[in-house]
């Protein structure tokens, strides 16, 4: 809770407070359009860059696949201020918020470069999608493509910055993505309550950033089965992009050659973190997205 | 009784109106009528429920494990399947690892899916996470938990039925936990009970830090405790589940009674949620303390 909230003190100008009321998540989207009512629209948007490193794009099209939804993020919520394919400016700049899709390959300067320059210019750092996060299928790379063979070594962003939030998956879903975007809106723009919301919300992923740069299949085994956690639910196996998850005699089973690294599995796990307090409210912070998307 | 038994809009002592439903039905044939009416409105298209084994022939059935009485997840669109995968099978059934493929192998835009108190966390949690759940968590349409105090790996059913009751599993018609007794029911007719104090050792280890008996985040969540043979607990829980449940009322799919009218009522439920709570609770203190300055890890945050 303390990273992001020193953070927000440092780099972003602090938002109009509203009256106190009660934290509920139901009155969130009221005062979400509140705001919106009585400050200028654009003045009230949160900025945010997005650096596109070593990815596929499908973390791009995962934030297109809100259709809708990410036209009325960008409508409300979102001053989109660099990305390579979805805005006109490309460098990057000084922003609220850095997207960061892909791992960065550290034979390539400009890469290098960049990743650095996004965490200077940023006051929260997000890691969307398994490569950057973990390194994801660009682990495996040993160099030798054309028409950069000696582009060989691909690092999670996390191994040379500070990363704040991550966001697992290959490809990270486009609800996640989305659910990330209002609850980042509502960590530096809302009211007292709708940030601490906001902070219950982030700080799973905010743990996962800090907890480190490597997954695979294992943590299902080190973390969860090892750890006398299992219950047999199956979720790892219905988030694995690749089938490499079985469940066999009610305990997920990795076929650990098909693994891609992507961190879906752990990440989605109700054993890997389970915040009670926050889940719980599931009714009404997904009826809180909606609406602040409607 | 408070939070033990999670929030709720109403609770009901509650059996199935349709004769053939109870008449194979383990108590009050609550989650078969329930899925059997969702799927005849569209309200579901299709439920993943806990299937088995036994009819896949893909399958291979060999002395030694022969698979009876192994749950098996499976989407169902129909009532016939439906009926065919009735049962308590009193192992894991993980109906979860299906929720994604229901929406796109089977192609269901309303999925309805039955399963435990963690297996309706694990739901929860991927409506809000959706880490690896794509478009799956505005198709959940119907959440049904189940009661749960415990759950066994089938290698513990095994050993339980084959070693301690003396039964072959394929021979086994029914088995059930209650009155304090495990009870394992041959199909020629034969009964053993086992004191529930013999089975404590082969449950899921994972089961001893659930901190939900009574399947808190489901729309609606059910079990035998609390209402007369023959009859179930119902919860409505959430929006889903309370216009659910008003619309099966006013077909006439259930047969209700209030709960304050049956014995034994809900002071037993909030009595095993209580004892299972504390129970596990105690598990994750002693969790932290575990080693020697080291202690095992806290999924709860
Ligand atoms: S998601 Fe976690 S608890 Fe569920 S089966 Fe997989 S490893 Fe076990
Ligand atoms: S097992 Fe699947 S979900 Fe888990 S890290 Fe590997 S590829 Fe990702
Ligand atoms: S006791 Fe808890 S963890 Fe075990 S199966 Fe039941 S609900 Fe799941």
């Amino acid at each position: 809770m303390g990273l992001l909230s020193s953070v927000f003190k440092k780099n972003v100008s602090e938002a109009p407070q509203k009256p106190a009321a009660p934290a509920k998540a139901a009155d969130v989207v009221q005062k979400v359009e509140t705001t919106n009512k009585e400050v200028k629209p654009v003045v009230d948007k949160i900025s945010v860059g997005y650096t596109h490193l070593s990815g596929c794009t499908g973390c791009t099209v995962a934030l297109a696949d809100n259709y809708g939804g990410l036209l009325t993020l960008l409508d409300r919520y979102v001053d989109l201020k660099y990305h390579l394919t979805l805005a006109d400016v490309r460098h990057i700049q000084k922003v609220d918020v850095a997207i960061v899709e892909g791992s960065v390959c550290i034979q390539d300067k400009l890469a290098v470069e960049e990743i650095k320059e996004t965490r200077e210019k940023a006051a929260i750092v997000v890691a969307l999608g398994g490569c950057a996060c973990y390194g994801n299928i660009t682990r495996f790379s040993r160099g030798g493509q054309q028409n950069q063979p000696a582009h060989e070594s691909y690092l999670p962003i996390g191994d040379l910055i500070k990363v704040d939030v991550y966001i697992p998956g290959c490809a990270p879903t486009p609800q996640m993505i989305r659910n990330v975007c209002v609850m980042a809106y509502l960590l530096l723009k809302g009211t007292k309550e709708q940030k601490e919301l906001a902070t219950k919300f982030l700080t799973p992923l905010m743990n996962m950033a800090a907890k480190g740069t490597s997954a695979c299949f294992c943590e299902l085994m080190t973390e969860v089965i090892n750890q006398g956690l299992c219950m047999g639910c199956g979720s790892c196996a219905a988030a694995c992009p690749v089938r490499a998850i079985t469940m066999e005699f009610g305990k997920p089973n990795g076929e650990r050659d098909l693994c891609i690294k992507c961190g879906a599995c752990y990440s989605q796990c109700p054993r890997g973190f389970f915040n009670t307090d926050v889940v719980s409210e599931y009714e009404a912070i997904n009826e809180a997205i909606m609406a602040a998307l409607q | 009784m408070g939070a033990e038994l999670g929030k709720y809009k109403q609770v009901v002592a509650a059996r199935s109106a349709d004769k053939e439903i109870l008449k194979g039905a383990q108590d009050g044939g609550i989650v078969t009528s329930l899925f059997a009416y969702a799927l005849d409105e569209g309200i579901i298209d299709g439920a993943i429920v806990a299937g088995s084994y036994e009819d896949d022939p893909n399958v291979e059935s060999t002395a030694s494990q022969n698979h009876h009485w192994r749950p098996k997840p499976v989407v169902v669109t129909t009532k016939a399947e439906l009926l065919a995968a009735r049962g308590t099978k009193y192992n894991i059934s993980p109906n979860v690892s299906l929720i994604k493929e229901a929406t796109r192998s089977y192609g269901l835009d309303k999925v309805g899916i039955v399963g435990t108190p963690c297996q309706m966390q694990a739901i929860r949690k991927g409506q809000l996470y959706p880490f690896g759940w794509r478009d799956v968590e505005s198709s959940i349409a119907l959440a049904v938990g189940i009661f749960c105090m415990e759950n066994f790996p089938y290698q513990s059913i095994l050993q339980l039925v084959e070693d301690h009751a003396a039964m072959k599993l394929e021979s086994v018609k029914k088995m059930e936990i209650g009155k304090g007794k495990f009870w394992v029911y041959g199909k020629r007719g034969q009964v053993v009970q086992l004191p529930l104090k013999v089975t404590h050792k082969y449950e899921q280890p994972g089961c001893h830090v659930c901190m939900d008996y009574v399947a808190n985040l489901a729309d609606i969540s059910t079990g035998s405790v609390g209402s007369p043979d023959g009859w179930s607990t119902v919860f409505v829980r959430s929006k889903i589940g309370d216009s659910v449940w008003a619309k099966a009322m006013a077909a006439g799919v259930f047969e209700t009674q209030p709960i304050e009218k049956v014995k034994p009522g809900l002071e037993l439920v909030s009595k095993l949620a209580n004892e299972k709570i504390t129970k596990n609770r105690n598990t994750l203190e002693a969790r932290k303390t575990f080693g020697v300055g080291k202690g095992l890890r806290n999924p709860f945050i």
